[in-house]
Formats: structure tokens, sequence, C-alpha cells
């Protein structure tokens, strides 16, 4: 299976988009995925990035992109502006967890977000075999990584449950980006190297 | 710098001889306008970019005059082959406003009432009436929507207003260093100026013309004032810190700080040639510019009307406009689901960053521009 850019994560998003949706992607990046939704789903989009290079890469792309730190809100959104808000491999990376889980939800209907599990059992045996995991969803080293943040499937909703949040749909995904299937939450949690997450208010 | 001049400019004139009505309530019978263009306008005409100026700006933008090779126009590094502003796609226009003292009718102008110069009779001008008078331009130059409009600061809030006066005729707009309104401080320190050009004897009551003189000592403290304001902490710092003139104190009042020698020498500069009564105009503008006061303060339902893509660009050392300023515009016309691009770049000149030759900021312009469709 090829995925866009190699991230089977954005394939997963895709499909939960529909044509003409507002989607704000956090954390964009140079807008791939929004490049990818506005012109295979038909969305109108905008991304937030606070990097310069990657604005201008995503001006570049034909992206609205607003320059922002996550870190400080949303301030900019009024609420309830998009249907989606995606948050895609950068949870991980951002300090305060609980102000932007409020703020996406408080800016989207709905929650779009991916990030990578450390319990995925290869993560587990390696740092069982005495060293901090790197693999293809943890591909830094402990000393550059930009993740401040290290949680597992079952921590993250734990935390969704804590806050209100509904899950809607949960997909996990192994190293190669191949769907891993359970009914079970901790094999996943043990199986899955990748999760994605659709997440509203409790109704 | 990237990109070529566009070399030997020139500069033309336009008469309206329709009065213009302004936000004031007053009129200007009939006026000139000056104005250069760049580059070629395209059969379909959809390619024209309008540069609106800043407080002390006018219409040379870009080039140079072919008997003045040395007065070279204020945005040349933005304007020309190969440059943000390509003039080999683009056709460029700058305008010297209404009230403005470089050519286009201004308080310096002949009054037809009276056969003598305007001066302080000249009514007040708004942003809204520059914006109304640039289209009566564009209908003479036959171009029914601008692919663009461009300003910083002031310029910026034209380019804003454009989308508000005339959705249908603005395609794209890039607004730069600018503010939605001006702040209590922002109005307090154009306030410091014109007492500065008002209490100077030389003044008259803005009738100086007829007395052969100009109130150049109150025009030079304005200058100096705003530059201030214009310039950053640290790059004043870094440019000038404590540097003596002299090596030492010389315990008196004499110019001793660097720093000192240059504000005087930028404000003997600017009050050689810029007419007091154009800075007062202008100011005032400033100060006047609130397009959601007629919605309450309601920026968003203001720009409801507005059809433009935006482009908006802050800078993090510009403590006259600051980020947080252009974030509220920005807010707006998200809040409108408008197409809008927000950068904040980080240079070190304060307000008048808008102004510098900077890789990045200059590759976000080009890059927003390349993808607008003419």
């Amino acid at each position: 299976m090829t995925h866009i850019q190699n991230r089977p994560d954005f394939d997963v998003i895709a499909g939960w988009i529909e044509p003409g949706d507002k989607v704000l992607d956090l954390g964009c990046g140079d807008g791939s995925l929004l490049r990818h939704l506005i012109d295979n789903r038909g969305v109108r989009g905008w991304g937030v990035e606070i990097d310069d290079d990657n604005v201008l890469a995503a001006i570049k792309n034909g992206i609205n992109i607003i320059q922002g730190n996550l870190e400080k809100g949303l301030d900019e959104f009024a609420d309830q502006t998009f249907d989606h808000v995606v948050l895609s491999r950068t949870l991980q990376t951002v300090h305060h967890t609980e102000a932007i889980l409020r703020e996406m939800l408080r800016v989207g209907r709905e929650a779009v977000l991916s990030f990578p599990n450390f319990a995925y059992w290869k993560n587990l045996r390696s740092v069982l075999d005495g060293r901090m995991p790197v693999s293809e969803d943890l591909p830094y080293q402990w000393y550059d990584s930009p993740n401040v943040r290290f949680f597992t499937l079952l921590d993250f909703e734990a935390l969704c449950r804590q806050m209100g949040f509904l899950i809607r749909e949960r997909k996990v995904l192994d190293e190669h980006g191949e769907a891993v299937d359970s009914d079970d939450a901790r094999d996943l949690n043990f199986l899955g190297s990748l999760a994605v997450y659709r997440l509203t208010q409790q109704l | 710098m990237s990109g070529q001049s566009v070399g030997v400019v020139h500069s033309q004139r336009a008469h309206f001889a329709q009065p213009l009505l302004l936000h004031s309530g007053g009129v200007v019978p009939a006026y000139d306008l000056v104005y250069e263009t760049y580059g070629t306008l395209n059969a379909a005409k959809s390619n024209a970019i309008l540069v609106c100026h800043a407080l002390s700006g006018h219409h040379h933008v870009a080039g140079h005059y072919a008997e003045q090779p040395e007065n070279v126009g204020w945005w040349d590094n933005i304007v020309g082959p190969g440059r943000p502003l390509d003039t080999d796609r683009f056709f460029v226009v700058g305008v010297n406003n209404l009230g403005g003292c470089h050519g286009s009718t201004g308080p310096s102008s002949l009054n037809p009432a009276t056969g003598k110069p305007w001066g302080a009779d000249f009514p007040i001008v708004a942003v809204s009436d520059w914006v109304h008078a640039q289209a009566r331009l564009a209908d003479l130059l036959g171009i029914d929507s601008w692919a663009a409009v461009i300003g910083g600061s002031l310029g910026g809030m034209q380019a804003l207003h454009w989308s508000i006066s005339y959705p249908e005729r603005i395609r794209n707009a890039i607004v730069i260093a600018a503010a939605p309104k001006l702040s209590a401080q922002n109005i307090a320190f154009n306030d410091v100026a014109r007492q500065a050009i008002l209490t100077d004897p030389d003044f008259h009551g803005g009738h100086y013309y007829e007395h052969h003189t100009r109130p150049t000592r109150g025009l030079r403290l304005a200058r100096m004032l705003g530059h201030i304001t214009y310039l950053s902490d640290d790059q004043m710092d870094g440019k000038f810190g404590r540097e003596l003139r002299n090596g030492s104190f010389s315990f008196d009042f004499d110019v001793e700080f660097e720093v000192e020698s240059y504000l005087r020498y930028q404000g003997d500069k600017f009050a050689g040639y810029f007419d007091a009564n154009t800075y007062l105009l202008m100011t005032k503008a400033l100060d006047y510019f609130d397009p959601a006061h007629e919605n309450d303060g309601n920026l968003t339902a203001t720009l409801a009307c507005s059809r433009a893509n935006f482009l908006i660009i802050s800078f993090t050392t510009d403590w006259r406009f600051t980020s947080a300023r252009s974030k509220e515009i920005v807010a707006a016309l998200l809040a409108n689901g408008r197409d809008v691009t927000y950068a904040e770049i980080d240079l070190n000149f304060g307000h008048d960053s808008f102004l510098m030759q900077d890789a990045h900021y200059h590759g976000v312009i080009d890059a927003w521009l390349r993808n607008i469709k003419l």
C-alpha cells in the first residue's frame, strides 16, 4: 500500500473528512496534508505553523497559513469555525496538552489527532533492552527529540474520558502503516505504533 | 539584492474634474493625482497591482528619474523584474495620495476659490477618500479590478479599506505592519507631532505659504519623534548605543550622542522637503481610521463584504503596530471564512521593517503573489 508522503495517518484522516468541510491543520508543516485534502477531498483549509521555513513552504503550496505558536492557544479563531481540527503527530511535542485539546474542540466540531504510541511492543522491548526507542514513528534520539510528552493509547483515552471528550473513532497502525485490528484496547496498545483518533465533545 | 531595478521611470499626472465628497463632509472640487507605473498592463487588464504609500511616501515607488539617478523610489527593493512585485508579470501603480505634497493636489496647491494655496483650508482627508480617489485613477487606467493592492502601515490600511469599499475591485490584498485602528498610544504620538507643528511660530495657522516661510522647526520635531517610534530599541542600541561624537561629555546641550546627531539629521532632511500641512493631514487620516466604527466596533461584520484573499504580515519588533494588531485583522477575516495567510517576520527594524530588504520577508510576498491568478 502506498501512502501520501509516507504518512499513513494522512490516509486515515482524509477518509474521515467530507468534501466541502472546513479544516484547520495545527502544526501543518509545509501544508502537505491540507494540499492533499484540498486537491482530493475538495475541502477548504487553513494551517497553523510556527517555523519560518515551513510557513514559506506552505505559502508556496498555496495553503492559507497562519503563523503562530500552538502553545499560546488559538485566539485568532472563533468558536466552532471548523468542521475538523487536525493535529497530526504533534500532540507529543506540545507542553499544554489539555489546553490544546480544549482549544481544538472549541474552534472545531471534531478533533482529529494522530500520535506515536509509546507502549508499542517494539518500543517497550527497546526500553527493556535499556535504550529509548527509535523507530519509524519515533525517529529521534532522546537528546534531539522534539517530543516532550510520552504517552500511550490507554493514557490518551483516559485523558479524553477525564476531559469529557467522546472518542468517535480510533484507527491503530503498525510501523509499516498497516491497520491493526482488535476489540481489546490493551492489545491495540501493545500492537500499534501510531494511533489516529476522532474526538468530539460529549453530546 | 535579488532581481533588477525597473530602471528609468517617469511620473504622470491625471486630472479629475468631478468633485470628490470626503468622509469629513468636505469637498475637493477637482484634483490632480500624480502616479507612476512599472511593467505592462496585459490585454485583459488583470495584472495590475496598486502600491499604497504610508505617512511620508509618494508615487515614486521604484526606479529612478533619468535626470536624478540618485532619486530612487521608496520601495525599490520590492519592485522590478525578478522581485516580489515582478514587473515581468505585473503592472505596478504607485500614486501620491490626495492631500500629499509630491505633486498631487494638497494643501500647498492653489485653492481655485481663492487663487491662493489651500493651506489650512484643505479639507481633512480620510483613508476611505484616498481609496475613492485611487478608484477613479483605476477607472482612468482601465483597471476594473486590481490583481492586488499592497501597502505597509498607513498603506496597509488603504489596502484593507479597498476590500471594504470596493470588494469587487480587489482580488488580493497585502496588508503589512498595519492595524484595524490606532491605539490611544498611537494617537498620542501623532498628537505630540501635530502640536510640534501647530505651535511653531512659523505655522501661521496653516497659511505659512503666504508668509513665505515654513514651520520647519515643528516639522523637524514631529519627524524626530515619529522616527523613534518606527525603530526598535535593540536596533537603536546596536546602531548608536551611547556612542559620543567627540569621545567625551561636553556638559552642554549641543549634539553629543550619536543618536542625537542621527535624529537631527533625519529631522532636518525631512523638514527640508515635506509639507507640514500634509503631515498634519496624514496623521489625522491615521487617527480617524477605524472602518469597524460604523459597525459598533465589530471588525468581523465590517469585513463580511470583502471578497479578497489576504496576506497579512507583521514584524516581531514593531511596537508602533504590534503583531497583535495585525492578528485582529486576521481573526476578523478567519471569522468570515476568508482565504488569509499571516506571517510574523522576525526582523529587527521595528515598524520600518516593512521597507527593508530581507530574504524571508520578500520570499513570503514573492511566493504568495506567484500563486495568485491573473
